[in-house]
């Protein structure tokens, strides 16, 4: 494995330049590399920690005899991010993963001067002959955590504390609170954006300002364990961890998780290029293909409450149960999904409106 | 809101106010000096940083806030020496400050990410300081009065010592205090060295009380608040105080207005987190619309100054 920053990139250019002249034997071990641009550095303990854990997953699996790695942390999503992607593919990486969305219009670039060479784009919208898509279905596991909130919360509020109003965070906290009030429908959501990716500071007065209102179950989208600190040193009833199990920042409050499980697929993405079988597909996945899984859940929490979430999972994994299932209405009264309808993995992208029992300042 | 509220209300706004009142303390004096320091954010990051490395490692809170001084005082002393004795550029040497504090913190702190640091709590017992209104007064760390003593001590420095008006005189004419013996650029060391134990001090607010952790850019822009502040002051240390609640209130009113229904909602909460800005800028109007105005910035902030001429 090799872990790169942008700076060292050109100098290992210049020795990748160089391997030809080692001769023909780098051929006969037909070792196929792999490259990985992220956002952030793995120690985020969130979304970058989830991807390079895919990967580590990935090079145990496949094998380090047969598949080499480049990391390369800290890419802006830019112009910048151009430039690093086309390195790669210039270093002979035959697959290169971005994982951010805002990385779509640079790989789309660099792809149609690369045509032998695959990309994925990890979040991404749109595919092209040699770039295919990924996501995973993070709203089954808030379903899940709703489900919790709704139980455990002895005032009946619960909030929601998202990054930036996108699509997949809007659809996080219908996802939560649907669930949640399908269990309790007394319970109130206040959802609330940080207005930042990351911003300590912020997150943790406005957990300590909820925590004043009375709210008593948080879940967060955001990429650090603040909120989950200021939770256990409040003593509210609970909070969940985001992309990875946050139980040790806050071991009587962390109900549960929401861990992001990427490794199965970069095996079979990396697999299926070693096969010769890749293709430009979008994929998908959640808690039935094990790409979002539940964490533990906290010894103190109630087993009918376990029960009803692993309930919740279960439904979820057999088709049994949709997060969105009609009738759904949204927090001004009027109808958006009817009895019997759902909305569907084409619609959800478009949905900019918030449930019944969801109040929301943007 | 509804009167239950105003207490936790305060408290996280006086906790907010906390860490800009003290960075922006050490930047008036030295600004008070002549000199114009952009490095706040920086040095405040490696006070932050170097905390959490000393609480996670002996766990000595007051230890933690010693060495975040030191630390900072040690960054500040980079620029002193960059701007005071080779005369680099002030505003140029400050914005590498901050770049260099943000990544050789995020460098060197990279061990200490992911661990919960342990705060320093209330200074009064748990019957003071957790009771559900007088919380209000006694309810705070020990940095929160800190940070009180410090505007008096700094005040009192500053308008009533002879040092302190050496220092101002130093800010308002370099030529002249040079002229009849001042030394110049000693004094601007120390200011800018006492700047920088302030921003590291400022920086331990951070895992000591407000997010028990370290994590990258942690402080997320407060040193750049912390700069406006001692604008939006006029360079005064009483009016220092007053800006800095201001400004606390104002980002805890932006917090209230997100989590809270009623007459926040009026406005978007974009507006309640521009506030602070747009409240400097009015200031900075007002002050060069009045007649003294020209005069309340130190005449001499941000020159280079040669004993040679």
């Amino acid at each position: 494995m090799m872990r790169l920053n942008r700076r060292h990139i050109m100098q290992l250019g210049g020795a990748a330049a160089a391997l030809p002249l080692l001769g023909g034997q780098a051929f006969a071990q037909e070792k196929v590399k792999v490259g990985f641009v992220l956002i952030g550095t793995p120690d985020d303990n969130g979304w970058n920690y989830g991807h390079d854990q895919g990967r580590l997953f990935m090079l145990d699996a496949i094998g380090e005899d047969k598949v080499e790695t480049t990391v390369v942390t800290n890419v802006a999503e830019g112009p910048d991010s151009e430039r690093v992607f086309r390195e790669l593919a210039q270093q002979g990486h035959q697959l290169i993963f971005g994982t951010s969305f805002g990385y779509g219009d640079y790989i789309h670039r660099v792809a149609r001067q690369f045509p032998d060479t695959r990309f994925e784009w990890a979040t991404g919208n749109l595919t092209a002959p040699n770039v295919a898509l990924y996501n995973a279905k993070f709203h089954e596991g808030r379903a899940v955590l709703g489900t919790i909130a709704g139980l455990t919360t002895k005032t009946n509020k619960i909030a929601y504390v998202g990054s930036m109003p996108i699509p997949e965070v809007v659809m996080g906290i219908n996802a939560f609170a649907l669930a949640a009030r399908k269990v309790n429908p007394e319970v109130e959501v206040t959802a609330v954006y940080v207005g930042s990716w990351f911003d300590p500071p912020r997150e943790a007065d406005l957990a300590r300002s909820l925590i004043a209102q009375g709210v008593d179950v948080i879940t967060q989208h955001t990429d650090g364990p603040v909120i989950p600190q200021i939770a256990e040193s409040s003593g509210i009833v609970g909070v969940f961890g985001q992309g990875a199990d946050m139980s040790a920042f806050a071991p009587n409050t962390h109900l549960t998780s929401i861990i992001d499980h990427w490794g199965p697929y970069y095996v079979q993405a990396v697999q299926s290029l070693i096969d010769g079988t890749w293709t430009n597909g979008s994929v998908w996945p959640g808690l039935k293909e094990g790409e979002v899984l539940i964490g533990p859940y906290n010894p103190n929490l109630a087993a009918d409450v376990v029960a009803k979430a692993e309930e919740v999972k279960n439904a979820i994994i057999d088709g049994s149960l949709h997060p969105f299932a009609g009738p759904i209405n949204d927090n001004t009264g009027t109808e958006r999904v009817a009895a019997g309808d759902i909305i569907d993995d084409g619609e959800f992208w478009a949905v900019d409106w918030y449930v019944e029992g969801v109040s929301v300042v943007e | 809101m509804n009167s239950a509220l105003i207490v936790p209300f305060i408290v996280t706004l006086v906790a907010a106010s906390t860490p800009i009142l003290l960075a922006a303390l050490g930047e008036l004096v030295v600004e008070k000096s002549g000199v114009l320091n952009l490095g706040v954010e920086g040095m405040m990051l490696i006070g932050a940083m170097t905390t959490a490395a000393v609480m996670l490692t002996t766990g000595n809170p007051y230890l933690a806030i010693g060495s975040a001084a030191l630390a900072g005082a040690f960054a500040a002393l980079l620029f002193a020496v960059l701007t005071l004795s080779l005369s680099a550029n002030q505003v140029a040497t400050g914005l590498a400050l901050t770049i260099l504090g943000t990544g050789l913190t995020a460098l060197v702190g990279r061990p200490f990410t992911g661990q919960p640091v342990p705060t320093l709590g209330p200074l009064f017992p748990p019957a003071l300081a957790n009771d559900p209104i007088w919380r209000v007064i006694f309810g705070y760390s020990p940095l929160v009065y800190l940070s009180l003593a410090m505007v008096v001590a700094v005040w009192f420095f500053l308008m009533r010592t002879r040092s302190g008006l050496i220092l101002r005189a130093i800010g308002e004419s370099d030529t002249s205090a040079h002229s009849i013996g001042y030394p110049v650029i000693g004094v601007r060391y120390l200011a800018v060295l006492f700047g920088g134990a302030m921003a590291g001090i400022g920086g331990a607010c951070f895992p000591l009380m407000l997010t028990p952790q370290w994590a990258e850019r942690l402080t997320a822009g407060r040193g750049w608040i912390a700069l406006a502040l001692v604008v939006f002051a006029a360079w005064r240390p009483y009016r220092l105080l007053a800006g800095a609640y201001i400004f606390g209130l104002l980002m805890t009113l932006e917090v209230y207005a997100k989590t809270s229904g009623g007459g926040f909602r009026i406005f978007p909460s974009e507006f309640w987190a521009a506030l602070p800005y747009l409240a400097t800028i009015l200031v900075l109007v007002l002050i060069s619309l009045s007649r003294k105005g020209s005069t309340s910035a130190p005449a001499c902030l941000g020159k280079p100054f040669s004993p040679a001429g």
